[in-house]
């Protein structure tokens, strides 16, 4: 229960809203319901609920992209790592994001969207078989169903904290919000206040940042604090973060950064995340879907920058925080950092903006995971599978029902994450459940064309249960690890097991014939195939993938090089 | 596998060109931003205190705030005033051309 905010009467963490503050939170909410509700006018089929008909510009997508990431507890956790650890903090955003996009926009894009695919599972319908397509199904609903529970308890605890309601009141109030957004608009809505969001997040991070390095004097001011701090110089530089990896010798530290972060989580993450690929799927075409990932990379690029340093400054600022990181005890945690900075350093007025963001943030990361369920479960569970050959009115209804079954689901795994020890780590070994093993197959049967249907779900259930091994062998203290250490080398195990089950068992049973498999394997797709239109709203330099990319590749080393 | 009715099902309720600009993303962050920014504005040049300012390290970050909602508030106004959304004709067109795009499928 202590996780996100601590408990115990010493510290107040209560904000000192005021009516203000408040009415500033609730023109908000109207504005996000206000988009559900004239969202409701252009929806008329299912195609446009659940994937905003393919209509988006690429700009609002890309910014969903992102935003769909920035949830609030990327947020409060980025803060809090910042806080502790200090500059090699920009990993988790620069090896471990940049690349994996690239790669998921330039290599995977043109898979995913030429295929026509509405989701992941029915892409590998295309390229394995009803099977796989059903496995991957079932364990993506559940697992949105188990973080969307995760955010609202987030949510809840923070309403709780913050506003003084009690978690009974918040969460189910909460849950109503995002239902009423997204039943009345679907994905549409979802996209629009995701966008919404993450100009209302920046509008809280930016003040805060350069408050909060106003009252140290500078970044000047701050590099002089950190370094004569208890974190030292070290947190000044991003490499080798020997704190961050837990890894004693530079070297491997190095490398478990660029193998473990850079290419099996974040590739794992990036590449084969519904609520993400989602959210490139409703582009207006190709190009568009590819620029996707691509403008989302850029902020994702900066933004650590905004949240980092905050972080960093809090743990200068805040004497609580200074007691916790010089090894003392105190009842606040690093998970408390966003909230005690902000009431350190922001007066009523930009309060409210601030509280308006946070609120938003838990919101969107709900509505991502719910808006990315209710598209699973109607095309792959319902139509494919359950309820096959209705009218597409009937999939609207059923789109519409399961959304709010979603949330009531939601509240459900809510209370049940209240019940788990470390909801951060809770999160994390969820990842290396669902998506290791889904990386592995998925890359494995776009550069082998020989791999079978049957190899892919057993190779994606082998791959789960070598992760939740793992996850057993680290809670029960066998594997002395770091709960962190922990989810990387589940991770790493289940994309291994994966990879050898899946060859294993593609040696002993057919592949499908070549004919069937143009568009979904790199080998047997014409470089026309994966090329976009590049006339009329796709044209000029500007808006060509590879530019975009070099461009984003370009900044993160120039960011690399200045907090080398 | 039943390929869905299409975009083309999607369009059949054409919005007038006012509806679809009020619904336009960059009206409703327009909108948020001019709210917010006079708010913040008015807020700092009335209500800041001595204390306001020193918790924000010497700046007043209402005004400052503000006055930079209210810069990007209009740049989304000018946005749509120069490159309006497309008639829904049009958009009919662009859609079908591009789902036209990989033969095959």
């Amino acid at each position: 229960m202590t996780t996100i905010l601590a408990q115990g009467g010493q510290t107040d963490l209560r904000l000192d809203a005021t009516v203000l503050d408040y009415l500033l939170v609730a023109f908000y909410f109207l504005l996000v319901l206000g988009i559900g509700y004239a969202a409701r006018r252009s929806v008329s089929s299912s195609l446009d609920f659940l994937l905003s008909g393919r209509s988006m510009p690429a700009w609002v997508t890309g910014l969903a992209f992102i935003s769909a990431n920035l949830g609030a507890l990327e947020l409060i956790g980025m803060v809090a790592n910042g806080a502790q650890y200090g500059i090699p903090t920009v990993h988790y955003y620069w090896i471990g994001a940049i690349p994996a996009m690239v790669f998921l926009a330039l290599v995977m894009m043109p898979f995913y969207y030429g295929s026509k695919a509405r989701s992941v599972p029915e892409f590998l319908y295309k390229r394995f078989n009803r099977t796989t397509q059903r496995v991957q199904a079932v364990i993506f609903a559940l697992s949105s169903v188990l973080i969307a529970g995760v955010n609202l308890f987030s949510l809840g605890l923070l309403l709780e904290a913050l506003l003084g309601w009690s978690l009974g009141v918040a969460i189910p109030v909460a849950a109503l919000i995002v239902l009423a957004y997204i039943t009345l608009g679907g994905l549409s809505a979802a996209i629009y206040s995701e966008v919404l969001q993450f100009f209302v997040i920046l509008a809280l991070l930016i003040p805060l940042t350069i408050s909060g390095l106003a009252r140290v004097g500078g970044w000047n001011g701050l590099k002089a604090a950190v370094t004569n701090g208890p974190g030292g110089a070290e947190q000044l530089s991003s490499w080798p973060g020997t704190s961050l990896t837990e890894i004693a010798n530079p070297a491997l530290s190095v490398i478990g950064i660029v193998f473990g972060l850079g290419f099996v989580l974040s590739f794992g993450y990036w590449t084969t995340n519904f609520a993400e690929v989602q959210r490139a799927l409703s582009a207006k075409s190709m190009s568009a879907a590819k620029r996707t990932p691509l403008i989302g990379a850029y902020p994702k690029a900066l933004i650590p920058l905004v949240i980092i340093i905050p972080g960093m400054v809090a743990a200068v600022l805040v004497p609580q925080l200074q007691v916790l990181k010089s090894g003392g005890t105190t009842d606040v945690t690093y998970n408390n950092a966003l909230s005690l900075l902000m009431k350190e350093v922001l007066p009523n007025g930009i309060l409210g903006v601030a509280i308006a963001g946070l609120l938003a943030a838990f919101m969107a990361g709900m509505a991502a995971n719910i808006s990315s369920f209710n598209t699973v479960f109607t095309y792959d569970i319902w139509q494919d599978w359950v309820k096959p050959g209705k009218s597409d009115r009937y999939y609207l209804q059923v789109g519409r029902w399961i959304t709010v079954i979603g949330c009531v689901l939601a509240i459900a795994t809510a209370f049940i994450a209240s019940g788990s020890g470390n909801i951060m780590d809770y999160l994390q070994s969820l990842f290396s459940f669902f998506n290791a093993p889904l990386f592995a197959i998925f890359i494995l049967g776009l550069f082998w064309r020989r791999m079978t249907g049957t190899s892919a779900w057993i190779g994606l259930l082998s791959g789960t249960a070598a992760a939740v091994v793992v996850n057993i062998l680290v809670t029960s203290g066998v594997l002395a690890l770091s709960s962190q250490a922990g989810s990387f080398v589940g991770a790493s195990a289940a994309f291994v097991v994966g990879v050898l089950v899946a060859i294993a068992v593609s040696m002993v049973s057919t592949p499908k014939p070549a004919a069937e498999l143009g568009g979904l394997v790199w080998s047997l797709t014409s470089k026309e195939e994966r090329t976009h239109e590049s006339h009329g709203e796709d044209s000029g330099w500007y808006r060509d993938p590879k530019v975009l990319a070099v461009g984003v590749l370009a900044l993160t080393t120039i960011l690399y090089i200045i907090f080398w | 596998m039943t390929e869905p009715e299409g975009p083309a099902t999607g369009q059949d309720t054409a919005v007038s060109t006012t509806a679809s600009r009020l619904f336009d993303l960059r009206t409703v962050l327009a909108l948020l931003f001019y709210v917010y920014g006079i708010v913040l504005l008015i807020v700092g040049l009335v209500s800041t205190t001595e204390a306001d300012i020193a918790k924000a390290g010497g700046w007043n970050v209402n005004l400052v705030t503000g006055i930079a909602m209210l810069v990007l508030a209009i740049f989304f106004t000018v946005w749509v005033r120069l490159r309006p959304v497309k008639a829904p004709i049009e958009e009919i067109e662009g859609t079908a051309g591009d789902t036209a795009g990989p033969p095959g499928h």
